[in-house]
């Protein structure tokens, strides 16, 4: 090797080109965790689609009579049991002779308050079980994290359908949403818990508690917002399901009562006469599923808009 | 290779022509296809590797030397491409090669160590299985017996002591050091032409990786192997490679003879690396001629923080005692399955002082005990025993008000500066905490104290209504000063502040820091594992070892006059030690 001669080779230097170490870049816009989700989601189509269901489907929830001027548990006339759209009826008729359309959407309510209901209750206990057992640790997990396994060793649907039945003579929106949130919030708190595990160790709670913050409002200030991002996608899922679950109680007739409009008893009660007036039970059943999906493909979105990295793979 | 004579080397391989290069590299272009558009990450990359000849690549981080590296194996993730230029591999181009035809140059020709010993070993299989892979892979070996007794001379010669028994143990029971050392064996299993090796100890302690390095310069003369060495770290490079190449922002800036580079740097970009590395800094003390490296550059030169230190040793004696640590011990239990468990003492009886104005270096490898003793100090922890006087203040019969109080003289800023803000918070959010947190002024005033601290820590004032992520690591650790500044402390502690920054940030952050002592006279305990920084910044050295402190002392007097055996291994350990400034 000797003999070979190394030559030293020097890049011509652009004067032009001051090296200044780490000097600040600022684009024009600010940007953050929240501002770079929400630039993501405006940009994907499908975000805009899902958002109009939910936002027509909030709507009908709070006016319904914005879509429809037939009230649905009045002017229903046997004559027309199981007739086909006629006019100012677009769906046509239901076996007791009422309006589908507006069944379906005075129902929306009904599916919208239990899923919202649901929601809220699997918040309120998941997240502080969650949060807390995460964040202190020792014998408080332990302890909380038994209790949690309980609830999440016993099927949700099963317990609700336990409870439903129990209950029998107070079945309304918030026993049925008590029914299925009471159970379901166990995964949330698991899922929490991990979260908050990974995020307590990080610096940057240190250097809040080094400043002289207490542990509980580091807990809100720094570590809670931090979870938050699973929480709010299992949230919006959970929402969907929620729905399904109640109409799927409903279905077997151990969900609302009849004297509440849902879709689940609208799917419930034209099952008996599916061979002659299958679309009576064909309607409900597709808002159901069109809501349900929206609110799905939301919670999807909403995890790849805050996940960075998978951002930058599309 | 000629048809006449065929010489061998030790390991009985015919040896490459020495006049032809290994591997040639001409106007090498890569190209990352990202959401933002084309990332151009090397640009026009030419250089040659001859047989047996040690190269390194140095640069900051993004400057294309991994990719330059990742790209003569074709390894590049997914979104990036060659675009352009020529790899040639023994003369054949292997640009165009197919992942099939890869194969045989991967491993064969080509052997590969990657970075991070810690994640490149899969925890679920056997250490032996992994290599015995590699081995069946290369096709080295065949057969059960041939395989199996491969691996152990694999094992052995990458310096693996009872590697037969060894062999059947799992990633989790090895240490940092002797993964990487199964890496390494790995990465020359197949007995390859040029291996090549991405910051293959910057993970390891210094000390560890010494050896690691020693080892595999022996192994790679002893094999005739080339060796492209990827580093951040220029004192090593030129310690150990014959020819280096320096790079930044995908171009090759200056490349030649390590020394000539480092004595008679041309390219203004080299000249600041070389005057912002700590490690080379502390050669140069002792020599003059040395100085002259920087001249006519616009940079932060670390001789110049050194030298600052040199004068203040008889200022450090005259100053009152600011901290003062007595018989500090901590002690861990740890299970030891059952009921039983095993007393860990972290911290062993330490004691220090520390003179108001001044800094103190605790300085150890992992597990020396030092971040724990930070953590006491800081309050965050209490001690099993000991006390930790702070500005008068004994920590130990302190109430809760006291403590609270005690915090607003006593701030810390920590080694991770993406782990250390909280990424939902704005700047100006985060600066302001801890005068929110002790009720200090209202909003505006507040707000007014976040601009003048934006300033003190030369940052733009406009950075207070955004958000971490928009900075980068050096600005990010910026903010996190100007944090702890903000109540005015007497004390700061710096936890490894500086370590995970590149050199020009670091001298940069390290210049701001020795600034900002001077302004506001700031006692400094600097937590560090690295010794070269410590020559630099410290008016006194405390050593750490397993819990204890074997050797303090102001930093010349340790620095030239080592009484350990640990402190001088720490200290020939200092990448670029071996590298004679003053001829």
């Amino acid at each position: 090797m000797s003999e070979r001669t190394t030559e030293h080779y020097v890049a011509p230097v652009d004067p032009d080109e001051k090296v200044e170490v780490d000097r600040v870049k600022l684009s024009e816009r600010k940007s953050n965790l929240w501002l770079d989700a929400w630039r993501d989601l405006r940009r994907r189509p499908l975000f805009y689609i899902a958002m109009s269901i939910v936002l027509v489907v909030v709507v009908a929830a709070l006016f319904p009579s914005l879509f429809t001027d037939v009230l649905p548990n009045n002017d229903c006339f046997l004559e027309n049991s199981n007739a086909g759209p006629a006019e100012g009826h677009p769906l046509g008729f239901t076996r007791q002779g009422c309006d589908v359309y507006s069944r379906i959407v005075y129902g929306a309510s009904t599916s919208l308050s239990v899923g919202l209901l649901v929601v809220a209750i699997t918040a309120a206990i998941g997240i502080p079980m969650g949060a807390i057992a995460g964040f202190y640790g020792g014998w408080v997990d332990s302890l909380l994290s038994r209790v949690g396994d309980i609830f999440f060793s016993i099927p949700y649907f099963l317990a609700a359908v336990v409870v439903m039945s129990v209950l029998s003579a107070h079945r309304n929106v918030f026993v049925i949403s008590l029914a299925i949130g009471g159970f379901a919030w166990a995964s949330l708190a698991r899922i929490l818990r991990a979260e908050v595990l990974q995020v307590k160790n990080l610096e940057y709670v240190m250097a809040s508690e080094a400043v002289g913050r207490g542990r509980f409002s580091t807990l809100l200030r720094h570590v809670l917002p931090n979870s938050l991002t699973p929480v709010i996608v299992y949230l919006t899922i959970a929402l969907g399901a929620a729905i399904t679950a109640e109409a799927t109680l409903s279905f077997l007739g151990i969900g609302l009562p009849n004297t509440i409009m849902s879709w689940g008893n609208d799917i419930a009660q034209a099952q008996t006469s599916i061979r002659v007036a299958p679309m009576a039970l064909f309607w409900p059943s597709l808002a159901l599923t069109i809501t349900v999906l929206a609110f799905i493909v939301l919670g999807e979105l909403i995890r790849d808009a805050l996940d960075p990295k998978a951002r930058a793979r599309r | 290779m000629t048809d006449t004579t065929v010489q061998t080397s030790a390991s009985g391989r015919p040896l490459a022509d020495p006049s032809k290069p290994l591997v040639q590299v001409k106007d090498l272009e890569v190209t990352f296809k990202t959401g933002t558009g084309d990332v151009h990450a090397v640009r026009g990359v030419s250089f040659d590797i001859y047989p047996g000849e040690t190269v390194a690549i140095v640069g900051e981080s993004g400057s294309g030397k991994s990719t330059t590296a990742t790209a003569l194996i074709k390894l590049l993730a997914g979104n990036g491409r060659i675009s352009g230029g020529k790899v040639l591999v023994e003369g054949k181009d292997i640009t165009g090669y197919s992942e099939r035809q890869m194969a045989s140059v991967r491993g064969g020709v080509i052997g590969y160590v990657p970075q991070d010993p810690m994640s490149n070993l899969n925890p679920v299989w056997s250490v032996g299985f992994q290599v015995r892979e590699a081995i069946r892979a290369n096709g080295v070996a065949s057969g059960r017996k041939d395989i199996q007794a491969k691996a152990i001379e694999v094992l052995q010669q990458a310096g693996l002591a009872d590697a037969e028994r060894r062999m059947e143990q799992y990633p989790h029971q090895f240490s940092g050091g002797m993964r990487q050392r199964v890496l390494i064996g790995i990465g020359l299993g197949a007995d390859p032409k040029l291996l090549i090796a991405d910051e293959p100890t910057s993970a390891l302690d210094v000390t560890v990786q010494k050896v690691i390095l020693d080892h595999l310069e022996s192994l790679t003369r002893e094999l005739n192997t080339a060796l492209l060495l990827i580093t951040h770290d220029l004192g090593l490079a030129a310690e150990r490679a014959s020819k280096l190449i320096v790079m930044h922002r995908g171009r090759i800036v200056e490349s030649g003879d390590s020394l000539e580079i480092l004595q008679h740097p041309q390219h203004p970009y080299t000249k600041q690396l070389i005057a912002a590395a700590p490690s080379l800094a502390s050669r140069r003390i002792h020599s003059s001629t040395g100085a002259a490296v920087t001249e006519g550059v616009d940079a932060i030169d670390m001789l110049k923080l050194a030298v600052k230190h040199e004068d203040t040793e008889a200022v450090i004696e005259a100053a009152p005692v600011m901290v003062s640590v007595k018989d500090l011990r901590k002690t861990y239990s740890i299970r030891r399955g059952g009921f039983k468990s095993e007393p860990l003492h972290a911290v062993d009886g330490i004691s220090f002082e520390i003179h108001k104005g001044t800094t103190l270096a605790l300085v150890g490898e992992s597990g020396s005990g030092k971040s724990t003793a930070a953590r006491l100090v800081l309050g965050l922890e209490p001690p099993t025993e000991g006390e930790i006087v702070v500005g008068g203040q004994n920590m130990a019969g302190a109430s809760a008000k006291q403590l609270f109080d005690l915090r607003r003289r006593m701030q810390v800023v920590f080694q991770d500066p993406y782990a250390s803000l909280d990424p939902q918070r704005s700047i100006g959010a985060i600066i302001a905490e801890p005068l929110k947190v002790h009720g200090v002024g209202d909003r505006v005033s507040r707000h007014a104290r976040v601009e003048e601290l934006l300033e003190q820590v030369a940052l733009p004032t406009e950075l207070a209504h955004r958000y971490p992520n928009e900075l980068s690591g050096g600005q990010r650790q910026r903010v996190a000063i100007a944090r702890a500044l903000a109540l005015k402390p007497e004390v700061v502690v710096l936890d490894e502040a500086v370590s995970a920054l590149d050199v020009l940030v670091q001298a940069q952050i390290l210049q701001l820091l020795a600034d900002l002592q001077e302004e506001l006279g700031l006692t400094y305990l600097f937590i560090t594992h690295d010794l070269a920084v410590v020559r630099v910044v410290a008016d006194a050295v405390a050593v750490m070892e397993q819990g204890k402190i074997v050797e303090a002392g102001p930093t010349d007097e340790i620095f030239e006059n080592a009484q350990q055996p640990y402190t001088q291994r720490l200290l020939d350990a200092i990448p670029g030690a071996g590298i004679e400034f003053g001829n």
